[in-house]
């Protein structure tokens, strides 16, 4: 026979004397308020995948009017700083000092190639940057093609075309990459508090022994499991709000979907969150372990793994299958269609259905990992 | 002098012991930064190798299945549909189960005959732009060298100038190449500076710090006494990294050890003197791990690891000289591949020595105050 207001007093008690902890120690409230406030500075102004401008050694080897107007259509371009050099050694030399990102070089017999139709140029990149080496490549069709429209526009017709591509990028019209930035970072921030902060504060009651003190009282592990989860799931929701507060007025990130269903799945994922943590730690009773083992198994996959930064779909095979074992891939791929695309039923009710049921299963598991500690 | 010297020793030795005869720490320290390596050396890259699309192709002439027929053989672009109403489209861009949707209106084949502009329509699903972004990019190179070949066909004129890439360091412009060796110095600071500053929480928490006070040891010692150890862990897992971008990988390894051991000692220097400045302002283990996260994590994502160094606004750049990651990354990256020498990297090895003197200095100055 349960009595329910003694096991309601005691959750209260417990869970009080969990929120004071959480407020007096300083870096509870860095993690649950201060990392949010940093990511979203982070990712909002620090992080760009763009790159602004690629400094380029031009080697002029045929010096004609028409190699000087070919640099010139460099020099037009926003995406070049062109510095002139007169040999390739010292084009290499400043490549591997870092003075340049890379290479132009106009081979000698570019003019009279020209004429006969089969000129070209090289682009020699730094592939130690390999995503900056690909980006100049592409970059530097647009001078090129600039110069050959102008300088056919006297010898023959056609030079662009004659297929277009029209292309329209749903769901993000002018390529704002703060769109799906937000939506990955409330995963982020969550995985952070619910795993991570979780996994640490429950192993530090096994390390110094402070749980035995509590088996010793009518304290039920279930009691002692809603009691711990009451002030991370508050401390996790605070996260929240502040990064959707962030991507409504600082990023101006629309809001497609229902507000009811992603502050549902928020909270079921902050509940997959907090039950990993809470597994974590007491399979492992260690705050060292535990923090370590949160940080591989939560936190690094939530970033890597969960197509938040990375396509999924380009992962080998065997990375792809692990991924489906991982909640944070549900939980981004939610986030970004309820932010972005609306409620779009087939992807929402499916990743909120995966997600509670990983929810469910390590409840459950976090509930029998405790109870086989009271025996 | 002599009598200091041995007293370190022992504590190394007993620093060493403490973190390693304990089974599961042991797998903590060495397993986790294998993981990590793979892991990210297979996902963390920008490049796609499979772009699911679907095609509405209201033209079905001969040119729009040419034009297909030339993205299908791409290798890359992978048709999940041919589509036949214009709805369908939004069904299959919202279910995610395509990234592109490619639209060919009717008189597709009639404009190109005619010698007029023919438009592809290409819808991407921007959940994620930056894919979208890379994916469209594709595309229209597909779209690039169609017309190149139809113009030539024609009797246009081939394009007149022909742009021949050469990258230098690594030929293919393997986006593995550059992240792998970076990642020798990402995953050895998350690893040591997170080591270092539990090691001293710790004993702190344990109550056996105050132990270690009431022994003969200066704080001086007692600071060696920790870094050694940690900066040895540190060198074993980026060794570790090292072989796998190796003999995993198959990254040719094209510059010095000397210099690169000597600059990932600096660095070690540095990043374990982070972690007892960490461990020094923390009063439990909870405190120096999530304080150590918390400066991990701007370091590790505003080194240059995962979006250019220069695209950064200019305070946070000059904010991130203190970040001994971002020195760390253009010494191993360029002493792997590009095998750059001790001059060519002054300007990586100078700030690192100062970052890591620094630290210690001050390390070693707050464990005195706390001390007496």
């Amino acid at each position: 026979m349960t009595d329910w207001p003694a096991k309601l007093r005691r959750i209260r008690a417990l869970t009080l004397k969990e929120t004071r902890q959480v407020m007096r120690d300083p870096s509870s409230i860095a993690i649950g308020i201060a990392f949010p406030l940093m990511m979203i500075l982070l990712f909002g102004y620090g992080l760009s995948l763009d790159i602004s401008r690629v400094s380029v050694a031009v080697v002029d080897e045929d010096a004609s009017s028409d190699s000087a107007a070919l640099i010139g259509a460099f020099r037009l371009s926003p995406y070049f700083g062109v510095t002139v050099v007169h040999s390739m050694a010292e084009a290499k030399t400043m490549v591997l000092d870092r003075k340049v990102d890379g290479v132009l070089r106009i081979p000698s017999d570019f003019t009279r190639r020209w004429h006969l139709g089969e000129a070209e140029v090289q682009i020699l990149v730094n592939g130690t940057d390999a995503n900056q080496a690909r980006i100049m490549q592409a970059y530097a069709q647009g001078p090129v093609a600039l110069w050959s429209a102008a300088r056919a526009g006297s010898v023959s017709a056609v030079s662009v075309g004659p297929v277009i591509v029209v292309d329209r990028m749903w769901f993000n019209e002018n390529n704002d990459s703060h769109y799906f930035l937000v939506p990955g970072l409330i995963v982020l921030v969550m995985t952070i508090i619910g795993a991570f902060l979780t996994a640490m504060v429950v192993a530090r009651e096994w390390e110094r022994g402070t749980l035995e003190a509590l088996f010793v009282t009518p304290m039920r592990a279930g009691e002692f499991l809603v009691s711990k989860f009451l002030p991370y799931f508050g401390l996790g929701m605070i996260g929240f709000v502040l990064c959707f507060l962030a991507g409504q007025f600082l990023f101006h990130v629309p809001l497609r979907g229902s507000l009811c269903l992603l502050c549902l799945a928020s909270m079921i994922y902050l509940l997959v969150a907090l039950g990993l943590g809470l597994l974590i730690s007491t399979l492992v009773k260690s705050q060292f372990l535990a923090s370590q083992l949160a940080m591989l198994l939560t936190f690094l996959p939530a970033m890597m793994l969960s197509g938040f930064l990375y396509d999924l779909r380009s992962m080998p095979v065997f990375i792809q299958g692990i991924t489906y074992a991982l909640p944070a891939r549900y939980a981004v791929t939610l986030m970004q269609t309820l932010y972005l695309a609306g409620d779009v039923g087939s992807v929402v009710w499916l990743n909120l259905g995966v997600l509670a049921a990983m929810a469910s299963a390590l409840i459950v598991l976090a509930r029998l990992a405790t109870r086989k500690q009271l025996s | 002098m002599r009598s200091s010297l041995l007293r370190i020793l022992a504590l190394i030795r007993k620093e060493f012991l403490a973190v390693l005869k304990d089974p599961r720490s042991r797998f903590v320290i060495f397993v986790p930064p294998i993981l990590q390596c793979l892991i990210f050396g297979y996902a963390a890259s920008f490049d796609l190798n499979s772009i699911p699309y679907a095609v509405f192709d209201q033209d079905h002439s001969a040119s729009s299945s040419a034009f297909l027929s030339r993205l299908d053989g791409s290798k890359i672009f992978r048709r999940q549909a041919d589509i036949v109403r214009v709805k369908d489209i939004s069904t299959w861009i919202d279910s995610r189960r395509a990234l592109l949707v490619i639209r060919i209106d009717q008189d597709f084949e009639r404009r190109l005959l005619a010698g007029e502009p023919a438009q592809i329509q290409v819808i991407a699903d921007g959940r994620n732009s930056n894919t979208a972004g890379t994916a469209l990019g594709y595309f229209e190179s597909v779209v690039e060298a169609f017309n190149a070949s139809w113009r030539s066909r024609h009797g246009h004129g081939g394009s007149p100038i022909r742009i021949v890439t050469r990258s230098w360091f690594n030929p293919n412009l393997d986006s593995r190449w550059s992240m792998i060796p970076s990642l020798i110095g990402t995953l050895t600071m998350m690893g040591t500076l997170m080591l270092t500053a539990m090691s001293v929480a710790r004993e702190r928490e344990q109550g056996t710090f105050d132990q270690l006070l009431v022994t003969p040891f200066r704080p001086f010692e007692i600071m060696t006494g920790k870094a050694v150890p940690n900066m040895v862990i540190g060198l074993v897992q980026s060794t570790t990294i090292l072989l796998i971008a190796q003999f995993w990988f198959h990254i040719p390894f094209a510059g010095s050890f000397i210099t690169l051991y000597a600059g990932l000692g600096l660095f070690l220097m540095a990043a374990v003197g982070l972690g007892l400045f960490v461990s020094s302002i923390a009063a439990t283990m909870q405190q120096a791990m999530l304080y150590a996260f918390l400066l991990v994590m701007p370091f590790a994502l505003l080194s240059g690891l995962a979006t250019p160094f220069n695209s950064m606004p200019e305070f946070l750049q000059s904010i991130m000289v203190i970040n001994p990651l971002r020195y760390a990354l253009d010494i191993t990256k360029r002493v792997y591949l590009e095998d750059a020498g001790f001059t060519q990297l002054l300007a990586d090895f100078v700030p690192l020595t100062v970052i890591g003197l620094l630290t210690l200095s001050g390390a070693a100055w707050l464990f005195r105050r706390r001390l007496f």
